[in-house]
């Protein structure tokens, strides 16, 4: 059931263009990521639905009702941001309490919703500290806390996890999924980081210069990238281009000295997108792409492997099954299948990596 | 040198000259007002608690500290007001007219304060501009004479004043995030609900600052009551002025300075323990 409807949104400041008639339709409880790289206009789009931006273009439709003019402090959206923005002057408790306030929700059910909302995301205990005695895992629990006690109609999530260290991202990353299960609040996340995107999403709407490049759910996007720029933003990828040729009533594609055999499905056209966990070593043969191994990064559960090939640098990534893989320096032999070959529309465009 | 002497010869220029231009000075003050003053024999150096016991038991001298503290506070009030709202609405400009608005705003600093002051003398006399415009447009009858009264004293030191609150709150205001507005809009919080609770407590530490500051020379300036209060007028700074130089009672004068020292220090240590202990977490967080 849709929800919150994004009908060609744009933002224009002055000659520039932050955001280009993006549509998007959000369904009720769905968790939906904007991923691109800075500048791409994600935190515009987040900032035109919280009504801090004002769209010169299109509108946004909220439960039935054209919200594009409705001030930020009517929308009733929860909002966390990536510094927290807490008050600084006020207790844990007085901070998440404020929404209810501002909403003239009696003492009393204040105090419940206060409670409740602290124990969501695990901090009871400390809900007369002030923000700045607090961790920043424990402030932007807070802030989740304080954009969720007013009952949202849509939460969103300005890059919020990412003032925070490595392993407590991770931690943070399933704490949120889990509570936004929990509640079933439409949740609209901004994000830079990839693995953020793919691990949170139902779907991930992947932007690049003010346009939308493709909306997916993770493992589709992943999987079938629809551009360039998908395929190398979300995860590594090497790129080829293979020529179609004929071989014993066979349809095989050529890539450098490797002649894959197609299996009866057509030669992609123009670039294909392989992804470097797809690839493995193999003994010499006539589908498999000889090369030079250039570096190699072991790094616990898997290796990292910079392969040199007659159609440049080839990267491979093998799980640490207990057996070395081949040394630098060595002779290796690539190979993949015809179908891990994924088809990506027209030459590359943007600077994707 | 040994690293336990090497901070104090580091320090001794600053030390010197901190000691020789306020310590000395301020100890001599405070020394003299302990003296005997005759009408015929001048000072005398003996000690004695008479310039004191005569400031405590005389209502003249009542009344003068009384108007000195009444209108220092007037306008520090004054300056709190409309020193925080100037410096929030230059926060809020775009940039050229920022810069622009923050010259505007201390431009007035770069002027002498007599300069300024006799300024005001032109405005408020009852054939000043002030007077003619109110007869001009009906609120008054009878030509409002601004001079010599507490109420012209106010306006000119406010005047004066009113920069030093502005930079003090505006440094506090840069310090601030400000998505802590967003925040508090997206909770629903109406603009004057953001300014008065989430603005306004976090800019604390500057209005405090700026307040004391502003305070301390309302209490003890000299130019403006001068020129604007006159004789009729006195505050302790025009009273101790006039012991020294026109009466040359420098004891009688330096007990008034004295008392005057003391008084305000007691004033802003107490609203200083109050407004901490009020807003102790942003003071907190500001320490460190």
């Amino acid at each position: 059931m849709t929800y919150l409807v994004l009908n060609r949104l744009s933002k224009r400041y002055g000659e520039t263009t932050a955001v280009q008639e993006l549509s998007l339709s959000v369904n009720r409880g769905e968790f939906i990521s904007l991923l691109g790289p800075s500048g791409c206009g994600k935190t515009t789009t987040l900032q035109m639905i919280a009504g801090f931006v004002e769209p010169t273009g299109g509108s946004i439709v909220l439960d039935g009702r054209d919200v594009s003019r409705v001030p930020a402090n009517k929308r009733g959206l929860g909002l966390v941001f990536q510094n927290y923005a807490l008050f600084p002057h006020m207790t844990v408790a007085e901070n998440v309490s404020f929404g209810l306030e501002m909403q003239r929700v009696k003492k009393d059910e204040r105090e419940a919703r206060v409670a409740d909302a602290l124990k969501l995301v695990g901090l009871s205990h400390l809900a007369d500290r002030h923000p700045a005695q607090m961790s920043g895992g424990q402030q932007q629990r807070v802030a989740l806390a304080r954009a969720l006690v007013i009952r949202p109609s849509v939460l969103l999530l300005d890059e919020p996890l990412s003032n925070l260290d490595a392993k407590l991202r991770e931690e943070m990353q399933l704490e949120l999924r889990s509570i936004q299960r929990t509640i079933g609040t439409t949740t609209i996340l901004v994000t830079h980081d990839q693995s953020e995107a793919l691990a949170l999403s139902d779907r991930i709407v992947v932007m690049n210069q003010g346009r939308v490049e493709q909306v997916a759910e993770p493992f589709q996007a992943y999987e079938g990238p629809a551009s360039h720029f998908v395929g190398g933003f979300l995860g590594k990828a090497n790129v080829f281009t293979p020529q179609a040729e004929q071989y014993e009533n066979e349809t095989r594609a050529r890539i450098g000295e490797a002649h894959i055999p197609m299996g009866g499905a057509a030669v992609p056209q123009g670039s294909v997108i392989v992804r470097p966990e797809k690839i493995l070593f193999s003994e010499p043969a006539a589908c498999a792409l000889p090369g030079r191994m250039k570096t190699r990064v072991f790094q616990g559960n898997h290796w990292l492997c910079q392969v040199d090939t007659s159609v440049g640098e080839v990267m491979v990534i093998r799980q640490n099954d207990g057996v070395p893989v081949p040394a630098e320096g060595e002779t290796v032999h690539l190979r993949w299948r015809a179908q891990d070959m994924c088809e990506v529309a027209s030459a590359p465009r943007g600077s994707a990596s | 040198m040994s690293t336990r002497t090497n901070p104090w010869v580091l320090s001794a220029p600053a030390l010197v000259v901190y000691a020789t231009f306020l310590v000395v000075p301020m100890a001599l003050v405070f020394l003299i007002s302990f003296f005997d003053f005759q009408f015929y024999g001048g000072m005398q150096a003996t000690f004695t608690w008479k310039n004191y016991f005569e400031i405590f038991s005389d209502g003249y001298y009542y009344e003068i500290y009384a108007r000195t503290f009444g209108v220092a506070a007037a306008v520090t009030v004054a300056c709190l007001i409309l020193g925080t709202a100037e410096a929030y609405v230059l926060s809020r400009m775009a940039n050229p007219w920022k810069g622009l608005f923050l010259m505007v705003v201390l431009g007035p600093l770069l002027i002498s304060v007599v300069v300024r002051t006799l300024g005001w003398a032109l405005l408020f006399g009852s054939t000043g501009l002030i007077s003619k415009v109110l007869m001009g447009i009906g609120l008054a009858s009878t030509p409002v004479d601004l001079m010599y009264s507490n109420l012209g004293v106010g306006i000119a030191l406010t005047h004066v004043l009113v920069p030093f609150m502005v930079i003090s709150v505006w440094a506090s205001l840069q310090r601030i995030n400000p998505a802590t507005e967003a925040a508090a809009l997206s909770l629903g919080a109406s603009q004057f609900t953001v300014i008065r609770r989430v603005i306004v407590p976090q800019v604390m530490p500057g209005i405090l600052s700026g307040a004391i500051m502003v305070f301390a020379m309302a209490a003890s300036s000299f130019a403006t009551p001068a020129i604007i209060g006159g004789r009729r007028l006195k505050n302790v700074a025009t009273a101790a002025y006039d012991e020294f130089l026109n009466t040359l009672n420098w004891p009688l004068g330096a007990a008034l300075a004295v008392v005057l020292l003391l008084a305000t220090v007691v004033v802003l240590l107490s609203a200083n323990r109050i407004i901490e202990r009020k807003y102790g977490a942003v003071f907190n967080q500001a320490g460190g």
